[in-house]
């Protein structure tokens, strides 16, 4: 008694523990459950239940509701598929003028909404496609094709390479100086030499459309937000599923309500890329000084000049973080939104990955970060920008770089032409290096790839056994092995111990979702390779945080190392796993890994920062030594903030995962990859999507309940 | 007389979310204690004042009393709840938010505790903000802005951003911001609490030397009582939202109103802060040979005074003789009227 009375949270976690482990063997597996692979699901079987709900039929395996709750809500994907095509085929016609026909014609206002939206989305993505390729839509957009048969000198030339690259090159030395220059230049240089200007300037031309859109429009709903809570309140619900959503899953319904191609693929990156936008530019604002917001107000500003030149620039740190996630989830949606259409590097990537030529796959890749980091650079060094109002300019020096950019154009055109005349019988290489006519490093990197497999075989082919033999295998049974009981109570008590009555339920209510859906054991799956994935960068990431912290100049360097990772689109991180272990689920594990570490290193290395340099004196001076003061002082103070790292190392591994499902994993995301080809896929994909958001909200719930007791507790924040 | 600059009848301010209609129900006779019971804060009670042109009115309390929500009342950064506010016979909280903004741009100056200083934009750019909000061209608020940077003596600094500067400099940016439209008010909310004592008093002196040049109705908020009646011309001192007493310097240190005032005079240094007008008779009888103008701060003439047998002669600023002082009272003043002197 004595023990219960001091230690009594202890004792209560002990007693959950108990009743878990007590469940689960309490409760048999029954005879006829299996986990059921790739398309079984499909096949008619008489053992099968089955149940109508709004007119839908829902077929499924029935066991003891301790063991498997029947999938109550295998109606909803259905129904959602359902609504969608009435919402998009059939719900009020209005009648539409056609410009061909010359005739009125009755057309559902979604979808013609969908369809003004494409056309518009289509147009600017072509407009800045055409400047940099050359071609005909644009013209044909203000006038038609019968015009342009008329007409056959009319088309957009395209600029020449060199012109893009060297102005690209100037614009960089502009805004920062000779580094970004020099970096921006090679860049492109390395693009074009390398045959990989056209997709490039393609994915170019979608970032440029999609992260400006998706910046504004982040932005204003920030601001509306900030502005009205009941606009916050509204928000913050689906901000929170969409953070959480994987990538993949947005996109079934896209291809329903938006079709196959780039225009689609804008939509879709910006409906990913503005939530953490709105986020940040909220979290900037309310953090703006209240003494300054009334400096400006007693400087006189009016409401608008308030917002744009006080509060917006006041809150510039977070707004940026807010442009670099931008940039990141566009370059991230490049690649996953090849699988709707779009075009460019994500699509030679996939296709490269798909033929395992890994070669190629690496140097899309690489051209895919380059061009990610150089715009993260250049969009960082903007919003840094400084006047300068004593400088007594001349004519020439205040539009230097506009002349140089008009002598830089001159020469390069005349290049180009030069150009026609030199490679008569070829390409014109100082026009465009056409793809796959650059040099090509790809014969190098898959003989080095197969040199690698050839030396280590051996070696790799015994780790991979081991580690899925022993390891991955009995963990996957385990967590399969549990009863949805079980786990549920299991959830429900950690949420009732951590965060009381009201994150008890939140939690509850997360995970019947996905007990009542009909993929409880996928979800079992994707939980165990999530766990796996984040246990193990949770390892990694304290221990070289802690590491690089002990030294100055190594924490800023691992903090870059990470900005860049982090800048890198997830399917790269694909590349070499696939490299190193071919298909398995090794591969997608080791990629989760590394791209899960990121978050769990950045936060521990912040984390440790934020203890307070008092604290650390006085430690000092109480005369502990270097290791007592890490586990005495600055893990404790440290951890809330690294619990938050966690949460974050929970949502890049789940995504991680989800990607995963390319190479061909058993979880949550091999259905995703499937609704995606499937007609009817639109309603599974999102309904798979909310599954995999509320595991990470569920998660998300735990960790934030539990590092707001600790902050109050510790009396931080 | 003239008008005065800032008028304020029965101003009340009261967070809470019916604080209007309890204030109406309360008929002006507000209790803080029971507005706190039903959920509404009290932060200004009945506030009645005026400060002439050229005044520098000094609002002294310590935190939580009030003084820099009185101070927002009267900027209108928050709206009072009850009572009027006249600034140069403008009814204040009947402006709309047109007028309000052109009184901001052209009449009002403001000085924050933690300077407010907009940190994307250099030392120049940020004294030149409220000018480009006006509409000034760039190139006239710049050189505008450089006049009050050489004011405020950071030249040399303008291209620095805040985040490069000192407190005191960050504070002199302040200040040459609030000024830099030429305000005719000017309010300052303890603008140098957060400095350091010796840049605190440095900065005092530099602003008394701004005052005396510029010559700007002010208000000046402070929780440093010896602040208050370094800079003063009137003092008001809050206590829960009251202004427990509003007077001259030497009346407040002389006859504090309540206990609560009595308090902060208790450790002053009276020699320090009274004059001789303050404490001399009006009689001219038995007088002696040495003669005092009435403007001198006691401490200062203490010694002569004291070494004299008989009464000393107080003379105005044409040497005529307006009253007598005797050295006893010297003492009486200096030491007397202490709690703990019996």
């Amino acid at each position: 008694m004595e023990f219960l009375k001091k230690y009594p949270k202890t004792f209560q976690w002990l007693f959950l523990l108990i009743v878990f482990f007590a469940l689960c063997f309490a409760i048999d597996v029954p005879e006829t459950y299996k986990f059921i692979r790739g398309q079984a699901e499909f096949v008619k079987d008489p053992n099968q239940s089955s149940y109508v709900f709004l007119g839908k039929e829902v077929r499924y395996y029935a066991f003891d509701v301790f063991w498997r709750l029947p999938p109550l809500l295998g109606w909803l994907p259905i129904w959602i598929n359902d609504s969608l095509f009435f919402l998009m085929n059939e719900w009020m016609p209005i009648e539409v003028w056609n410009e061909d026909t010359q005739e009125f014609k009755s057309r559902p206002v979604v979808l013609q909404i969908s369809r003004n939206l494409t056309a518009f989305m289509t147009f600017l993505i072509e407009l800045i496609r055409e400047i940099l390729l050359g071609g005909l839509e644009t013209i044909v957009a203000f006038t038609s094709w019968d015009w342009i048969d008329k007409n056959p000198w009319a088309e957009l030339p395209g600029l020449p390479w060199t012109i893009v690259a060297a102005g690209a090159a100037l614009l960089s030395y502009k805004l920062s100086g000779k580094g970004l220059a020099l970096f921006a230049g090679l860049t492109m240089v390395y693009i074009s030499v390398f045959g990989q200007w056209k997709p490039s300037m393609q994915t170019l031309s979608f970032i440029l459309v999609a992260a400006p859109l998706s910046f504004i429009f982040g932005l204003g709903l920030g601001i509306a937000a900030f502005k009205s809570k009941r606009v916050e309140k509204a928000l913050y619900p689906i901000l929170l599923v969409m953070q959480t959503m994987p990538q993949y899953a947005v996109l079934v319904p896209a291809l329903v309500l938006f079709g196959v191609g780039d225009h689609a693929a804008v939509i879709i990156t910006m409906v990913v890329a503005i939530p953490p936008m709105i986020l940040l530019t909220l979290l900037g604002l309310r953090a703006v000084p209240p003494e300054v917001i009334e400096a400006g107000r007693m400087s006189g500003c009016n409401n608008f000049q308030l917002m744009f030149k006080v509060l917006i620039p006041t809150a510039r740190r977070d707004i940026l973080i807010g442009v670099n996630q931008v940039i990141m989830v566009c370059f991230s949606m490049a690649v996953i939104s090849a699988f709707i259409g779009a075009k460019g590097l994500g699509f030679n990537l996939l296709l490269a990955l798909n033929q395992l030529n890994i070669g190629l796959a690496l140097e899309a890749g690489l051209c895919i970060s380059l061009i990610a980091i150089l715009l993260d650079k250049m969009s960082l060094a903007w919003a840094n920008k400084q006047t300068d109002y004593f400088g007594n300019l001349t004519f020439y020096q205040r539009n230097k770089n506009l002349i140089f950019f008009g002598v830089i154009f001159v020469v390069g055109i005349i290049l180009a032409y030069i150009g026609t005349f030199l490679f008569k019988d070829t390409f014109n290489y100082l026009f465009e290096i056409p793809h796959n006519k650059g040099i090509s490093t790809a014969d190098f990197w898959n003989k080095g790839v197969d040199w690698i497999f050839e030396t280590f075989f051996v070696y790799i082919k015994a780790f991979n056994t081991w580690l899925i033999q022993d390891v991955l295998q009995p963990m996957r049974a385990l967590y399969l092995r549990m009863p949805a009981i079980a786990t549920i109570v299991l959830v429900v008590g950690a949420g009732y111990l951590i965060g009381g009555l009201r994150s008890a339920l939140v939690v509850c209510a997360l995970t019947l979702f996905i007990a009542f859906s009909p993929w409880w054991d996928r979800a079992l799956v994707t939980a165990y390779m999530a766990t796996f994935g984040v246990v193990v960068s949770c390892i990694i990431g304290f221990t070289v945080g802690t590491l690089c912290f002990q030294n100055k100049h190594s924490a800023n360097f691992m903090l870059g190392v990470c900005d860049i990772f982090q800048t890198f689109p997830s399917f790269v991180y694909l590349i070499p796993v696939m490299m190193l272990f071919g298909i398995t689920d090794t591969s997608v594990l080791i990629a989760v890994i590394v791209y899960a570490t990121i978050p769990a290193t950045r936060y521990t290395i912040e984390g440790l920062r934020s203890v307070p340099a008092g604290l650390h004196d006085a430690a000092t001076m109480s005369g502990v030594n270097k290791f007592q003061r890490l586990t005495k002082i600055e893990f404790p103070l440290a951890f809330p903030h690294m619990m938050l790292g966690i949460n974050q190392t929970i949502v890049f591994a789940l995504f991680m995962v989800i990607i995963g499902a390319f190479i061909g994993t058993e979880d949550l995301g091999q259905y995703i990859l499937k609704a995606l080809s499937d007609k009817k896929g639109a309603g599974i994909g999102l309904t798979l999507g909310i599954c995999v958001a509320f595991i990470a909200l569920i998660f998300d719930n735990l960790i934030r309940a539990y590092v707001q007791k600790r902050k109050k507790h510790l009396g931080i924040d | 007389m003239s008008e005065p600059v800032i008028k304020c009848e029965n101003v009340y301010k009261i967070f809470g979310a019916n604080a209007q209609k309890m204030l109406q129900d309360s008929n002006g006779n507000v209790d803080a204690k029971t507005f706190q019971e039903n959920g509404c804060i009290v932060g200004v009670n009945n506030a009645s004042f005026e400060v002439s042109k050229g005044e520098m009115l000094v609002v002294m309390g310590l935190s939580g009393s009030g003084k820099s929500t009185l101070l927002r009342c009267i900027s209108r950064l928050t709206d009072a709840t009850g009572g009027k506010i006249f600034i140069e016979g403008q009814d204040l909280l009947q402006l709309n938010n047109k007028d309000l903004i052109d009184l901001r741009r052209n009449k009002m100056g403001m000085v924050f505790q933690s300077f407010a200083l907009l940190p994307h934009k250099t030392v120049v750019e940020n004294i030149a903000f409220p000018l480009q909000i006006k509409g000034v061209k760039t190139e006239d608020s710049i050189n505008k802005a450089m006049d009050m940077v050489k004011l405020v003596g950071l030249e040399g600094r303008e291209n620095y951003f805040p985040r490069e500067l000192s407190g005191g400099q960050q504070q002199r940016v302040g200040i040459a911001r609030s000024l830099a439209v030429e305000p005719d008010i000017w309010f300052l909310d303890e603008p140098f609490s957060a400095l350091d004592p010796l840049i605190r008093k440095e900065m005092q002196d530099e602003f008394l030397r701004l005052q005396d040049k510029l010559q700007k109705t002010i208000m000046f908020i402070t929780h440093d009582f010896d602040e208050a009646l370094k800079l003063a011309d009137r003092i008001a001192i809050m206590k829960d939202g009251i202004i427990e007493q509003l007077d001259t310097p030497a009346n407040i240190v002389l006859n504090p109103a309540t206990e609560y005032v009595r308090k902060f005079t208790e450790e002053v240094p009276r020699e320090k802060v009274l004059l001789i007008k303050d404490v001399m008779d009006t009689s001219k009888d038995n007088l002696g040979d040495l003669k005092v103008s009435k403007n001198e701060i006691i401490e200062n003439v203490a010694e002569k005074i004291l070494t004299q047998e008989k009464i000393v002669a107080v003379v105005d600023n044409n040497n005529e003789i307006i009253g007598s002082i005797n050295p006893t009272k010297i003492i009486n003043t200096v030491f007397g009227g202490r709690k703990n002197n019996n």
